[in-house]
């Protein structure tokens, strides 16, 4: 988007980019009402010990409150018991500074992000395949020219209107569009063939599909021998989905499952995923198994087709790349590797042994806060846990529990509201910087006005905060360019390697895609052309198995419960529900579920329910709906109080990504 | 503890990925008679319509990782008191727990002409690998076949062969088709599909003999008539392989008698898949025997020391280009509701049986989208749909938005852009505050700014309001 500061307000005006091409949903015409808003944060917010309640502070008061707090916890309880959480939000340059200063000024190893919950299945799929994680391994437009787009647990009618835009050029120039949900999304509705498997069986479904191909001959033989490895392991694994057991499982009719293998392997074909398949405990493999079905069917590096993983969050890729995961340094490299560790501490003037491990992903430390062994202190930038995390109820009793909690955000979110500091920061409009879309696209974000008085950036806050801890904050500058271009050193040579991109050439040429290692030379739009950066150059194959959703439903529990977004809502709903105009199209939660489970459970249209699980309840309104399967209800999960979807859902997390199972668990339903 | 599984077929070598896959510290020894690795038996019609190769078919094994798979070791007997089982090359293994998956074997009717533990080389059953070899080494050079035997593995078969380009006839005792799950209507629909896929049937005959030679074969049926072509497959049923068991001593009936547990009446000795009788059924099918290899593996590794089988209701399904067919339950009789539909010149019928709001039978031929659902439904026993065409339309009923009629019809609430939240009463105020073309309306109301979806609709809103401006106002 264009900003213009007309006087008094600042207005969106749509942008010709290739990414999203001028297209604009409500969310992004009215971002500017967020600036001025009058619940807008402008002064440090301390917890009075005597009233319990939050008051204004100084900048000075706060950020002495949290150092005196760090020191506290850190004498008592060692240098783990302080904890960061950050956000798929923050600037390139927010979430670089962020990783550093956990590692270099707190030394703890204590830090992960909400991202976790977002594309951690399909990051962690996506480098065992090809030894990478871009969301697209190709710029957006190449969707358009796909002749099949199998869309898996995708939405973006509603999560990401834009991207349509090259759907319906994908259309119109004859192409196919499928798409596989539980649901009859807005997105389903536009599909030439609609997949609807019981939540949690896409896996079975992607093997069977695969399945399919080996038996109709579909398999690229030459493109899996010269450019793959473990096929074999894969293809008698998939021997076990035949398609009718699968159908049994999933409900997806086989004829649906064989016209959509041969329509991915006549012509070019773009296979994507996103939380649908992605938000489960079984979430990688899930991933893996379309990974292994687009490498059999030859097309990752096949110019205009692939595999991709669409990401959810502003900054959902950059912010997944330089720190902020707990495995993680900067450059997508990892933090128990010998080599990037002397890298990285080279850049950052420190001795590598002196850099903690790896942490645990973001809800075991969630959920390990004020537990035995588990941190005291948490410091949380820009994230809502007490709205997105799982089993909600029991993160914010996990955060009340602790000595201190630090929320530094631009609106009293519901986790600030239960902090012991709240530090005001800016707004997107109001400082510089860099993001990174799903394209790999490193993209500018620019400032148009300075943050209100009171207020201050993310970096200035740690900077603060590492000179009361550190004596000094000559490691953790407040200008953004300074800190792009130690990121880009720290990046240098690591998988997202961001050491050629520069602000100036980011404006000059619409963004520059990474791997970009040298500032004179190219950056890469499209990756796997030739080789995969893996060792031998080879993608991987991987073989996965199908097995139940954590919790299946049963006499008590006879419903499927899966959460999902809403169009004028984004996240938490911090942002979106305190915009007129949105909460006017999207005013609250509510409870989706079929006509003729409404009919049995004699409910109608806008009645009270109450939908229990074994975790937790929401109350929210009936709205019927024939979109739904008659076995599954669903709720949004934009929202908090009563209504919070996430009190409901289910905190078991997938074993290699952490990514917790948000789209399936058992509940009943009742009228309230 | 030392598991040993006698039989590395889909039973035996599920069994042996179950007890890998909990990862407990069993010695597990597989022994399989049939010298390949295992393979997925559902994929042999495949086979014979050559559009697989045998690596194709080959299931995931877990040999060399904690468990000993022995193939082309057939198992000569078991001795109880001892705890062993005997190898046919002579060895001795010790079990603390023996599992049987010993499978089933084709039954091979009495027929005048041939000696059923002899046949000759244009005479197969079709049963294992190694039958399916045999038939590919004879179809290779061959024009015609008979198919004896119209149940679900006999066309399966006969459509592979077809697949082939051979000339394929199948013979069936009955008055139509897989009788056993269809009603004779749906077996006359399928015998029309088949027939435009090159499958002839004679239907309501037996046949009393062969007459082989090195050319061809001929088979004589009831009627006097006889049959030639050049190769004969047989497809008339299994019987459990219950001969191991039987000698042991263990209760047998039609199969191995087990319980919930898969427990045969040695508590030491399971069985599992199709030598195995549970609740008085043998089943001859994949899933109630992969889901009996989890039952065994969870009870002997203390996984879950109370699990029991509880057997789901078969559902047949034939899927090969050009056909196919579900058949469950049994929709013909009983109490409750029927829903039918069937169009026979395009190869489509439906037969659905309704009790108390849960589907008890179903048979669907030819293109009937709601097959998943309706499989879904009778295995899960899920309450059917109110509206019950549903059941035969898909479950998309009534989710498709309705088609776009008149602006002038619509709704002045009716949301035209849903990315930005504009009713069609935003669109006509616009125009008429002074907006007159599309890019007007557009930069006024945001409305098709999103996806871009409703482009169309806001030019035939504007469209339709130019028109009806320029009737509406006189000049």
């Amino acid at each position: 988007m264009t900003l213009r500061d007309s006087g008094d307000r600042v207005e969106v005006l749509p942008r010709q980019f290739p990414t999203n091409r001028g297209g604009l949903c409500q969310k992004g015409w009215t971002a500017a009402e967020l600036l001025d808003h009058p619940d807008r944060l402008t002064t440090p917010l301390l917890r009075d010990p005597a009233s319990g309640e939050l008051r204004p502070a100084s900048w000075e008061a706060a950020l002495d409150r949290v150092a005196a707090g760090i020191h506290a916890v850190r004498a008592a309880h060692g240098r783990d018991a302080v904890a960061v959480f950050g956000g798929g939000g923050l600037t390139n340059e927010k979430a670089y500074a962020l990783g550093k200063f956990a590692r270099v000024a707190l030394r703890t190893r204590n830090i992960d992000y909400n991202g976790r919950w977002c594309m951690s299945s399909a990051a962690a799929a996506g480098i065992r395949a090809f030894g990478i994680d871009r969301g697209l391994p190709f710029p957006l437009a190449d969707l358009g020219r796909a002749d099949t787009l199998l869309l898996v647990g995708a939405n973006p009618a509603e999560t990401m209107p834009p991207l349509m835009r090259h759907v319906t050029d994908q259309r119109e120039r004859g192409g196919r569009l499928i798409v596989v949900d539980p649901r009859v999304t807005a997105t389903a509705r536009q599909a030439d063939l609609h997949l609807q498997p019981l939540p949690g069986t896409d896996l079975a479904v992607a093997n069977a599909l695969l399945h399919i191909a080996v038996t109709e001959g579909l398999v690229d033989k030459a493109y899996v021998d010269a450019r793959t490895t473990g096929f074999e392991e894969v293809r008698r694994t998939v021997a076990g989905y035949w398609p009718a057991e699968v159908e049994r499982l999933s409900g997806v009719p086989v004829a649906d499952l064989e016209e959509t293998v041969r329509a991915l392997a006549d012509g070019s074909a773009i296979i994507l995923t996103a939380r649908g398949a992605e938000q489960h405990a079984k979430g990688v493999d899930t991933v893996s198994a379309f990974v292994n079905l687009a490498l059999a069917l030859g097309l990752p590096g096949r110019p205009g087709s692939g595999y991709g993983c669409l990401t959810g969050q502003g900054n959902g890729q950059g912010g997944r790349e330089h720190g902020q995961k707990a495995d993680q340094l900067p450059g997508y490299r990892k933090i128990d590797d010998p080599a990037a560790r002397t890298h990285v501490a080279g850049v950052w003037g420190v001795d590598p042994d002196d850099l903690p491990g790896p942490g645990v992903p973001a809800y075991q430390l969630l959920d390990s806060l004020g537990m035995p062994g588990g941190p005291r202190a948490l410091l949380v930038f820009g994230s809502n846990p007490v709205i997105s995390a799982p089993r909600a109820a029991r993160v914010t009793e996990r955060l009340r529990g602790l000595d201190l909690l630090v929320v530094a955000d631009f609106l009293l979110s519901e986790t600030a509201a239960l902090a012991d500091v709240v530090l005001p920061v800016a707004q997107w409009a109001e400082e510089e910087g860099t993001m990174t879309n799903l394209e790999g696209r490193v993209l500018r974000r620019q400032a148009l006005r300075p943050p209100p008085p009171g207020v201050r950036t993310d970096l200035d806050i740690l900077a603060g905060l590492a000179t009361r801890l550190t004596g000094t904050d000559a490691a953790f500058p407040t200008d953004p360019r300074t800190v792009f271009a130690e990121l880009r050193r720290a990046s240098a040579g690591g998988p997202a390697d961001y050491a050629g991109v520069t602000w100036e050439r980011i404006e000059r040429d619409e963004g520059a895609f990474w791997p970009c290692p040298d500032p004179d030379g190219p950056d890469t739009p499209r990756l796997f052309a030739d080789r995969f950066p893996t060792p031998d150059g080879r993608a991987r194959f991987h073989p996965v198995s199908h097995r139940p959703a954590a919790e299946e439903v049963c006499a008590e529990y006879p419903l499927h419960f899966t959460t999902g977004r809403v169009l004028a809502q984004y996240q938490s709903g911090t942002q979106t529900r305190r915009v007129a105009a949105l909460r006017k199209a999207a005013p609250r939660g509510f409870v989706e579920l079929h006509p003729d489970l409404a009919d049995r459970l004699d409910v109608e249209e806008g009645d009270e329910l109450v939908v229990t699980s074994r975790r937790g309840e929401l109350r929210a309104p009936a709205r019927l709906s024939p979109a739904i399967r008659p076995d599954t209800v669903f709720a949004p999960f934009h929202w908090g109080g009563a209504a919070r979807a996430n009190s409901v859902t289910n905190d078991a997390t997938d074993p290699v990504s952490g990514m917790p199972e948000f789209k399936i668990c058992a509940v009943r339903v009742e009228k309230a | 503890m030392n598991i040993v599984i006698v039989g590395y077929g889909m039973a035996g070598s599920r069994l042996a990925a179950e007890l890998h896959a909990r990862g407990a510290d069993h010695k597990v020894t597989v022994l399989g008679s049939e010298p390949h690795r295992a393979y997925n038996r559902i994929m042999l019609s495949t086979l014979l319509a050559g559009k697989i190769d045998e690596p194709d078919m080959e299931l995931a094994e877990v040999a060399g990782q904690g468990v000993d798979v022995r193939t082309g070791i057939g198992v000569v007997g078991v001795d109880r008191t001892a705890r062993e089982v005997r190898t046919d090359d002579g060895d001795r293994i010790r079990y603390d727990h023996l599992v049987l998956a010993t499978g089933s074997r084709a039954v091979v009717p009495p027929l005048a002409g041939i000696d059923p533990a002899d046949l000759p080389p244009r005479v197969v059953a079709f049963r294992t690998l190694d039958d399916c070899r045999r038939i590919l080494a004879v179809a290779r050079d061959a024009r015609s076949v008979l198919v004896l035997g119209g149940g679900l593995l006999g066309l399966e078969a006969a459509r592979g062969l077809a697949a082939r380009g051979l000339d394929v006839t199948v013979v069936h005792p009955m008055g139509h088709l897989m009788e056993r799950q269809l009603d004779p209507a749906a077996g006359a629909v399928l015998a029309g599909t088949l027939e435009e896929l090159g499958v002839r049937t004679e239907l309501a005959v037996a046949a009393s003999g062969v007459d082989v030679d090195a050319d061809e074969i001929r088979l004589r049926l009831t009627d006097g008539r006889t049959l030639a072509a050049d190769l004969l497959v047989l497809s008339c049923g299994v019987r459990p392989e219950t001969g191991l068991a039987a000698a042991a001593g263990l209760t047998v009936e039609r199969g191995v008698v087990v319980d919930d547990r898969l427990r045969s009446s040695d508590p030491d000795i399971s069985a599992i898949g199709d030598c195995a009788q549970h609740d008085g059924a043998v089943t001859g099918l994949v899933a109630p025997a992969w889901a009996q290899a989890r039952v065994v593996a969870q009870v002997l590794t203390g996984e879950d020391p109370t699990a029991r089988y509880r057997p789901r209701p078969p559902v047949t399904r034939l899927k090969a280009a050009g056909i196919d067919l579900a058949a469950m339950g049994d929709p013909t009789t009983g109490p409750g509701e029927e829903l039918t539909f069937a169009d026979p010149a395009r190869g489509t019928y439906a037969r659905l049986r309704i009790h108390q709001e849960r589907l008890t039978g179903a048979i669907l031929l030819g293109d009937n989208p709601s097959v998943g659902a309706v499989v879904q439904l009778f295995d899960r026993g899920g309450p059917v749909p109110v509206d019950r065409r549903a059941l035969l339309l898909g479950r998309a009923l009534g989710t498709t938005a309705a088609p776009a009629g008149s602006p002038a019809l619509m709704p002045d609430a009716t949301t035209v852009c849903q990315c930005n939240d504009v009713p069609k009463r935003a669109l006509v105020a616009c125009w008429r505050a002074g907006a007159r073309t599309v890019d007007d309306v557009v930069a006024a109301t945001r409305a098709g700014t999103g996806c871009g979806g409703c482009r169309d609709a806001v030019a035939g809103i504007v469209a339709w309001l130019s028109e009806a401006d320029s009737v509406a106002v006189p000049r």
